[in-house]
């Protein structure tokens, strides 16, 4: 028998699970460290004591590490960036991005004439010897990332692939970042996200050495695995790779973790806590993706993450006196010291919660005073706020089950308009639950021109088929993969263009020989 | 006159995005690179249509191209400021000032990219007052104005210099040859003297967008309803008010079109509202009767941000706010309606001004 164990390292508390299939055997919370190691380090310790040291398959680990990194414009690298385009550009790389992060991120910036037109064909010739002498420019800096984007490279990426051969060879050393490989279709975003994963690799290269050595420390010699933003994982190798990919994992493992603790793969998932609560859509067990440009710490980018909304009532979030005004300000996760039933001032979301007899939360006592008309107004507001968001997060009408996840997932029993609610039993490690219940997958995102020699189901076939192999390439069981997602759309004012859209994903297949019994 | 700075330039954009109705493709690129020309260059001169001399000589600029084409290949400075010349030269004539074409979507702010490097004037008007998703649908083509003399480029130095006998002509030559170039274009047409545009063109409309525009960002800094806002500051009626409950969306011969249906609420509790798009929503249907149809303009804004939003991403669960505003009355005419009523797109409706309402 062997067991899965699942890390999610979030901003105050680093969750950890060991599960056996869908079952939870062991399930910790242990606060975040500053170097963030330590506390991984102290959950997983604390789990296999737990679980009896079981035999662990795989360690499957959501960190926060590379959105806060980004959000603090911390141990970011500086990267220069190459853009194959018609030069001069105005809109050059880095145009749309916040004057500080800018700051810390720009390594300079080079257009080299190249790309493709919307149909495949060449935009220009790749200017190679341009391109070269690009290269001896980056040669004479101390910059060690490149991030390289091109012109319609969903469309033919065979301009990017040359620019990234020559570019390899004349800088050897320094890594080289291609756009089509992290982002969509949209030039500015696509190159975002790979200016961003460009800025990553160092402390990349720094997370995984430290997560490797923490599991290792642990006793534990199963491969580690790292969620990604689609709720699919990657390996240690890749992360190094492409970091960009993991920072939007958090609502991915709730919503995921929902649907394994319940069962339930078609939902909305409610994650509440502290300040916010996320509120996102589950559809055949994975999170309904988010199809406009998304605002990463300032920048726009185009990969792919969950289309979740941010609703401002969590546990902290403040009532007043007379239950009218709830929220948006929030006493966050100075909850335990601030709320009344913990013996602090603040009337809080929990406060009211505990009131109306939610149990397990701090001294229930502390709650009789609050007025039942205090009470029953400011639930009323919640449940306004909380049906509102739900109904937007459904793409139909129909009635859907709603799931609440998340350290304050219990208080959403106080409102009385959600009475179907489904709190499931751990629902407040379902991010860690989430995260060890992610399977290997890929997508592919391309535009085809359809004419007599191509129809649309062999375009459709065509990308399918990639997307099967380059799942497998990530680990997917082969017996097993199955498609989450078909989707084509035709392009408004261009005949015959097609977008198609196919994510592939299956069981990750662990390599046998590396799943050994803990010491 | 007065200038047109980067604040300015932020307020017409979300302006515009509004008198888009739904359409006339994301201004955010436009935006970008107007902001970039006006960062470089310094702030535009915004000239009243009154005050243009009549001898005056007027183009529009404007991008044409597929949106997901200039998605990729963004826009550049360079073909922005190369159009004047290149109209000069076709023309033989000194131009004079530049103007927005429509005043809804990407188009309403892309004239700024070619008026700060240039150094040329903007005129405060427009020949739509709104988006509209065809060449020909112009203010002027309903005075015997011509689309031509027209110059179209692009980023690899062609030049079209056309010359056609109709406007719709001129819509199918730059068509086709925008997508030759790669689906992404810079135009200048329309040419005309002062005094036919004082005739032609619709008035005020910059300086409308950026009041839109800046009555929604001041409802919102000061946390009150954008919606209210638009409606006390602009002449527009609340249409409905409700929750999209069904999206039936179908793209043909290379269009999006389709349907929203909503399910109302508060002052629409038990009434329902069906909104028919084609790129711009074009008419809407409160209760099965016709109530607002396209040359007005038909404009769903999220209830609580007042944001506008495109019909091409509207779905399930926004909550919004119709709104209904009238047109510019040369659109009422009987040629106005031929060239841009509900027949126009397909519909089997008849057109009825939106006071009629009240």
């Amino acid at each position: 028998m062997t067991y899965k164990i699942g890390i999610d390292v979030g901003g105050t508390n680093t969750d950890a699970v060991v599960l056996d299939g869908r079952r939870v055997v062991a399930s910790v919370k242990s606060p975040t460290t500053q170097d963030v190691t330590t506390g991984i380090l102290n959950a997983l310790t604390s789990v296999l004591n737990d679980a009896h040291h079981p035999t662990v398959s795989s360690v499957f680990i959501g960190t926060t590490h590379f959105i806060n990194a980004i959000a603090q414009r911390r141990n970011l690298a500086r990267v220069a960036v190459v853009r194959l385009a018609t030069p001069p550009q105005s809109l050059g790389p880095m145009v749309d991005w916040p004057e500080d992060l800018r700051g810390a991120v720009n390594g300079g910036t080079y257009i080299c004439a190249g790309g493709a037109q919307f149909d495949g064909s060449l935009l220009s010739e790749l200017d190679e010897h341009s391109l070269r002498g690009i290269a001896e420019e980056i040669r004479q800096t101390d910059i060690r990332h490149v991030a390289l984007s091109s012109v319609f490279s969903p469309v033919n990426a065979d301009p990017e692939k040359r620019a990234e051969e020559i570019l390899r060879e004349e800088l050897p050393g320094v890594s080289i970042t291609p756009a089509t490989k992290v982002g969509q279709v949209g030039l500015l975003a696509r190159e975002n996200a790979a200016i961003l994963n460009a800025a990553l690799l160092d402390l990349a290269g720094e997370v995984v050495d430290g997560l490797e050595k923490v599991v290792c420390e642990a006793g534990v010699t199963a491969p580690i695995l790292l969620s990604q933003n689609d709720g699919t994982v990657m390996t240690v190798d890749r992360a190094r790779q492409f970091p960009i990919f993991t920072v939007a994992s958090g609502p991915t493992n709730s919503m995921r973790g929902a649907a394994l603790l319940t069962g339930i793969d078609n939902a909305v998932v409610v994650d509440v806590g502290g300040t916010t609560s996320d509120i996102g859509l589950l559809q055949n067990g994975f999170p309904r993706e988010s199809t406009v440009a998304l605002d990463l710490a300032g920048v726009r980018s185009n990969f792919r993450v969950p289309d979740v909304l941010s609703l401002a009532l969590g546990g902290g979030t403040r009532i007043s006196d007379d239950g009218e005004t709830v929220g948006p300000e929030s006493v966050g996760f100075r909850i335990t010291q601030e709320a009344k039933v913990f013996g602090g001032p603040s009337l809080t979301f929990t406060d009211i919660a505990v009131a109306s007899g939610v149990r397990g939360i701090g001294e229930p006592g502390a709650a009789v005073d609050i007025p039942s008309a205090t009470v029953s107004r400011s639930l009323e507001i919640a449940g306004d706020l909380l049906v509102r968001t739900i109904d937007r997060a459904k793409l139909s009408s129909r009635d859907v089950p709603v799931i609440a996840v998340g350290g304050g997932a219990s208080l959403l029993s106080a409102v009385p308009v959600l009475e179907h609610l489904n709190i499931p039993e751990n629902a407040g490690v379902a991010n860690a639950v989430g995260a060890a219940f992610a399977e290997a997958g890929a997508e592919v995102d391309t535009t085809v021109f359809l004419d007599d020699n191509l129809t649309r189901s062999d375009a459709l076939d065509q990308v399918k088929a990639e997307a099967v192999s380059l799942a497998i390439e990530a680990g997917a069981d082969p017996e097993n993969v199955r498609f989450i997602e078909v989707e084509d759309i035709p392009l408004a004012y261009l005949p015959g263009g097609m977008r198609i859209r196919v994510r592939v994903v299956g069981p990750f297949v662990a390599p046998a020989e590396t799943a050994e019994r803990t010491k | 006159m007065r200038m047109i700075d980067e604040a300015a330039l932020s307020d017409i954009t979300l302006g515009a995005t509004v008198l888009g109705s739904g359409g006339g493709g994301d201004p955010y690129l436009g935006w970008l690179l107007a902001r970039e020309a006006v960062r470089t260059h310094g702030p535009v001169p915004l000239v009243d249509l009154v005050d243009v001399p009549d001898d005056a000589y007027i183009v529009f600029v404007a991008g044409m191209g597929a949106p997901g084409a200039l998605l990729e290949k963004i826009p550049r400075a360079a073909e922005y400021e190369r159009i004047v010349a290149e109209m000069e030269s076709y023309t033989g004539r000194k131009i004079d000032f530049l103007c927005p074409a429509e005043a809804g979507g990407l188009n309403a702010v892309t004239p700024f990219a070619s008026a700060a490097p240039t150094g040329l004037p903007v005129v405060d008007a427009d020949a739509m007052g709104r988006a509209f998703p065809f060449l020909e649908m112009c203010t002027p083509t309903l005075h015997g104005g011509s689309t031509t003399p027209l110059v179209m480029i692009d980023e690899h130095h062609n030049t079209v210099c056309l010359s056609t006998q109709t406007n719709h002509w001129a819509e199918s030559f730059t068509r086709a040859a925008a997508v030759a170039s790669g689906a992404s274009a810079v135009m200048a047409l329309y040419p005309m003297t002062g005094s036919q545009a004082k005739q032609w063109l619709i008035p005020g409309t910059v300086t409308q967008a950026e009041q839109l525009g800046r009555t929604i960002r001041e409802a919102r800094d000061a946390h009150t309803s954008p919606v209210d806002a638009v409606l006390a500051d602009q002449n527009g009626t609340l249409l409905f008010t409700g929750k999209v409950v069904d999206v039936d969306r179908r793209t043909e011969r290379g269009w999006t079109s389709g349907t929203a249906t909503l399910s109302g609420m508060d002052t629409f509790e038990d009434h329902s509202m069906v909104v028919h798009f084609q790129n711009e929503n074009l008419a809407a249907v409160r209760d099965g009767e016709v109530i607002v149809t396209t040359p007005d303009l038909i404009m769903a804004l999220e209830l609580d941000t007042g944001e506008p939003i495109p019909a091409e991403e509207i779905r399930y669960g926004y909550r919004v706010a119709v709104i209904g505003m009238p047109c510019n009355p040369i659109w009422r005419t009987e040629n106005g309606l031929k060239l841009s009523g509900p027949r126009r797109f397909g519909y089997d409706m008849d057109f009825r001004p939106i006071e009629e309402l009240t």
